[in-house]
Parts: structure tokens; sequence; C-alpha cells
């Protein structure tokens, strides 16, 4: 298992989950968990996925989100997840 | 599993409180490399470090990729070439030779400042010792990213004033070498007491000689982040206050730690130390001074400024402690006066003296560090300045450190800028009265007693 955090931060339109869904189905990338909420109007999005079955290296998945993000203008960042445990377990 | 508030929380200390790891500092020993030929040496010494780091920034930067966190700085510290370069240098110039080869490797595998370029002599000097001690101006005056040290006391040994008095004559040589680019030399020569043999941050960085052929130390950071955590809880008490430094330096930690093993492994190089540090830059809101603020002092330089800062340096390391594995180096909060601009408004404020900053250096790490004086303050006067230091460091047992600039043709009332990193700084005013007779005496001061610590 691989995993790795996704968030998406941006203002809200229609299709930002069913758009970075698409693209880790295609890149066959498994979706662990997903939670997501509208503060003042911005979407806040975060995943958690399993990288163990892509033929994908993380920087091309990376980049691929940023461009998708930029795309439908918001922001994603892609981040393993040992940073988040790293900080908030002991 | 991680939740959303963790992520965001992670994140927004990146993205807005300037939360990154300092420095990614290799450090190599170049014991293996003396050679009584100094082009023989000089090749020895540009392939070993060529071999050693010819992947440290692309890892450094693959890392910071994986995990979302900027690692600003990638360096290299190698053994103090007085050592190294002892049996192949007859002359300062042949000892500025190496300091040109270290300049052109660091320079060819993208590192920003290698550091060891040093003698430690703090108990005498042999003469590979003086010679690289007085090959200091033109070193630091034909290199761009080397920086030197120099030991020049302990606790153990007391105090070399011979050497005091000689770093006196050659920071302000150092500054005259330099004097086109603002003096800048000075800004990579730092004189120590107590100076550890594992330190990751420059201009201060070694590898020394009791450590392993390569090995990896990190030097976090964080002030916008502590600031950031100190602003929730304005007017709570000392407990409060200090649990929550602690919690904070807890996680800034971690993240230095998940780096440093990262690196570690990937480079097949062993795991040093953690160097748990509040490292300011001139951003704002990366500011040490700005937490003193947050604690309650008007300016960093009021009263109660000391002992605001000794809390905050003690509970960042009682929080940074237990989240590494292995806690060396420095470990404390640096209080740099041009690379913070929390500290430049408070000496533009006329708030902070050299004298205060003297005594908060009692209680943190370093020492006076980045303080731009007037460019003709007296060779005595800056030895007398060190000698102060290295007493503070000789006698609480601590590392001091003095990194002055005086400004060639500038004075009190004007202002440098050293770009970057190094922010730029007013030339702040210096005790004008004599302590000639005392730093010409010669020879050394004794070590202080251990017990009777009253």
């Amino acid at each position: 298992m691989k995993k790795t955090i996704i968030t998406v931060v941006g203002k809200d339109t229609v299709g930002i989950i069913a758009k970075v869904c698409t693209y880790l189905a295609d890149s066959s990338i498994n979706i662990l968990d997903i939670s997501q909420t509208i503060v003042g109007g911005y979407f806040n999005m975060m995943m958690i996925v399993d990288m163990a079955g892509t033929s994908k290296d993380f920087n091309s998945v990376a980049d691929d989100l940023e461009q998708l993000g930029h795309d439908i203008g918001v922001v994603i960042k892609c981040q393993k997840e040992e940073i988040f445990d790293s900080m908030h377990r002991i | 599993m991680i939740n959303t508030k963790e992520v965001l929380e992670t994140n927004e200390m990146i993205e807005k409180e300037n939360l990154d790891v300092r420095t990614i500092t290799l450090g190599i020993s170049l014991l293996d490399c003396i050679c009584s030929d100094l082009e023989q040496l000089k090749k020895n010494i540009y392939n070993k470090i060529y071999d050693s780091a010819k992947d440290l920034v692309k890892t450094g930067d693959q890392i910071s990729r994986e995990f979302g966190i900027p690692i600003v700085n990638k360096r290299i510290s190698v053994t103090p070439i007085a050592l190294v370069g002892g049996a192949a240098c007859k002359t300062k110039e042949d000892f500025a030779e190496i300091a040109k080869t270290l300049d052109e490797v660091a320079k060819k595998v993208g590192v920003n400042f290698i550091g060891g370029y040093s003698a430690l002599v703090s108990k005498g000097m042999t003469s590979a010792d003086r010679l690289l001690i007085e090959s200091i101006p033109l070193a630091l005056s034909s290199t761009d990213v080397v920086c030197s040290s120099i030991n020049v006391g302990s606790t153990k040994t007391g105090i070399n004033m011979d050497a005091v008095r000689l770093m006196g004559s050659i920071v302000k040589e150092t500054a005259m070498a330099t004097k086109e680019s603002d003096s800048l030399g000075c800004a990579k020569l730092v004189i120590f007491c107590n100076a550890p043999d594992d330190n990751p941050f420059m201009a201060g960085a070694f590898h020394g000689v009791t450590e392993a052929d390569k090995i990896i130390n990190v030097g976090v950071s964080g002030p916008g982040v502590v600031k950031t955590a100190l602003e929730k809880v304005r007017g709570e008490n000392f407990e409060v206050l200090c649990e929550t430094i602690k919690k904070t330096a807890f996680k800034v930690t971690r993240v230095g730690q998940l780096v440093a093993k990262e690196a570690s492994a990937r480079l097949g190089v062993p795991f040093g130390i953690i160097d748990l540090s509040l490292a300011p830059t001139p951003a704002i809101g990366d500011s040490v001074a700005d937490i003193l603020h947050e604690i309650g002092v008007e300016h960093a330089g009021a009263p109660g400024t000391t002992a605001a800062l000794a809390l905050l340096n003690d509970q960042v390391k009682k929080g940074g402690v237990m989240a590494s594995s292995y806690v060396g180096g420095l470990s404390g909060a640096f209080i740099p006066v041009s690379e913070d601009q929390g500290m430049i408004n408070a000496v533009e404020a006329g708030c902070l003296t050299l004298e205060k900053l003297e005594a908060m250096t009692c209680v943190c790490s370093v020492g006076l560090d980045m303080i731009a004086v007037p460019g003709d303050t007296k060779d005595t006067t800056i030895a007398g300045i060190i000698a102060d230091e290295m007493a503070i460091g000789m006698i609480n047992q601590k590392t001091t450190a003095v990194r002055l600039i005086p400004v060639i043709g500038k004075t009190v009332g004007d202002t440098v800028e050293f770009g970057g990193l190094l922010g730029y700084a007013p030339i702040m005013p210096v005790n004008k009265f004599s302590c000639d007779e005392f730093v010409n005496r010669g020879g050394r001061i004794p070590a202080p007693v251990h017990s009777f610590k009253n």
C-alpha cells in the first residue's frame, strides 16, 4: 500500500470530484477515503488514495493533477501520507 | 486514519506560516584526502565531495516534492580544513587554493553553502591553524559559497585570547577585502566557543573529527508556525503558553525527522542529528522577534525579553527532543538581526542594543549573529566583543558565537543590504571605550571550575 493524500481547494464548481476521480480511475489509483466540505463558497476535499496499482510514478501523477487543477480552477496537491502521520501521530 | 482537519493544519503551516525544513546538510570527512602534495590534495577533496554529494540536491528536491514540504537549503560541511590542509599548505595562498576547490565543487553539485573552512584553536594554534586563519580574508573574498568558522574557546579549555585577538583583526581584514559588497565576507565567518561537531546551520557548520565518514544532519525551522499558534492563546497564563510552544515544536520537529530519515535512506548515508532551532528568515511572518512580541513584549529588547526568550528556547527543546531520535547541533532559537524583520524593526525603533543582544545570548543559541557595526570599529573592540561572548559560552557550558559585520564606509544611521536569506540591517552603535590593554595581554583565559556553580 502506497498511501497518498490528495487535497483539492478552490472555488466550488460542477464536476470537480468527477474529473479528479476519472483521472484516478484511468490511472488505476484506488480511492480509500474521501471527505469534502464547502466553507464560505470554497470547495475543500481530501482524498486518501493507494498508488500501489498504478504504473505512473509519483511525480507524473502529481504533475498531472496539478495541471488538471489548473484547468478547472482549483489547487490540487499530492503528498505522501507520512508527512501527516509523522506530524499528528506519535 | 488521517482526517481532513489534520491535513489542512499541516498544509496551512506550510503555505501560510512558512513551515519548512531549513537545511539538509551532508557532513563529509576529508581526513582520508590528506596528502602532502597540494595539487593531489585538491583533487582528492574535489573527488570525495563530488562523489558523496552529487545526488544531494536532486534527492532533497524529490523529498520536497513527495511530501509537499519546502526544503530551503541543501548544504555540505567538511572536516576543518586546517586539519586537512596542514601537510600540504605552506602559505596563506595555499590554503586559499583549497577554499577555491571547495567553492568549485560546491557549485558543481549545486549546494548553496559549504562549511568547514575552519580551525579548532580553543587551547592553542598549530602553524597550520594560524595560516588558515590568516588566509580567511583572501579565501572569503575569492570564493562565493565557502563558509568559515573558528572555535576559540571551550568550557573544558578556557579561551584562547591570542586567537580572539587575531580574529578581531581577521574580521576587520575580511570586511576590507569584501568592501565592494558591503563587507559580505564577514557574513560567512563565525567565531565560536564550544562549537558543536554536528551543526547543520551556516555559516558555522563543519564536520567534526568525532563524526562518521558521512552523515546527514537536518535543521528544522518554523518561527511563523509558533507565532500563529501563540496568537490563539493570547492572554492565557504561562502554563498554556509553554504547552502551546512545546506541542508546536513537536510537530515541526517531526517533519524534520521524517525528511532526515528519508534523505538518509535515499542517499545511503547515516542519519546524524536534528537541530531543533527556530531559525528566522527576512520573510514577513518568519521571525523570532515576532514570537517574543506575541509572548508580550512590545519589541524585542524591551524588559522581559530575556525571560521570554529563555522560556521559548526551553519549550522548543522540550517539544523537539521527544519528536526526534537524535538531537544535536545548536538547537535553540536564533536571534540574528539582519535575517529577522522583527529584530530589524526593534533596532530601528531604538529598543534593541548590542548589550541587550548579548544578554539574550545567555539563554538561547547562538550568539551575536549578523549584526552590522560601523566600519571604523577598532580590531581590538571587535576582539573585546568576541571575548565577552566566548566568556558567556565558557561559563554557561553552551555554544556561543559571534558573526559581526563591520561594514566598511558605513556608520550608525546607514543600512546595509546583504540580499537573500542574509537580509538587511541597520548599522548598530558599538561602545566606544577601549579594551586595548585587555585584549593585547596575550595568552589564555584558564578553564573555569566545574563545581561551586553558585
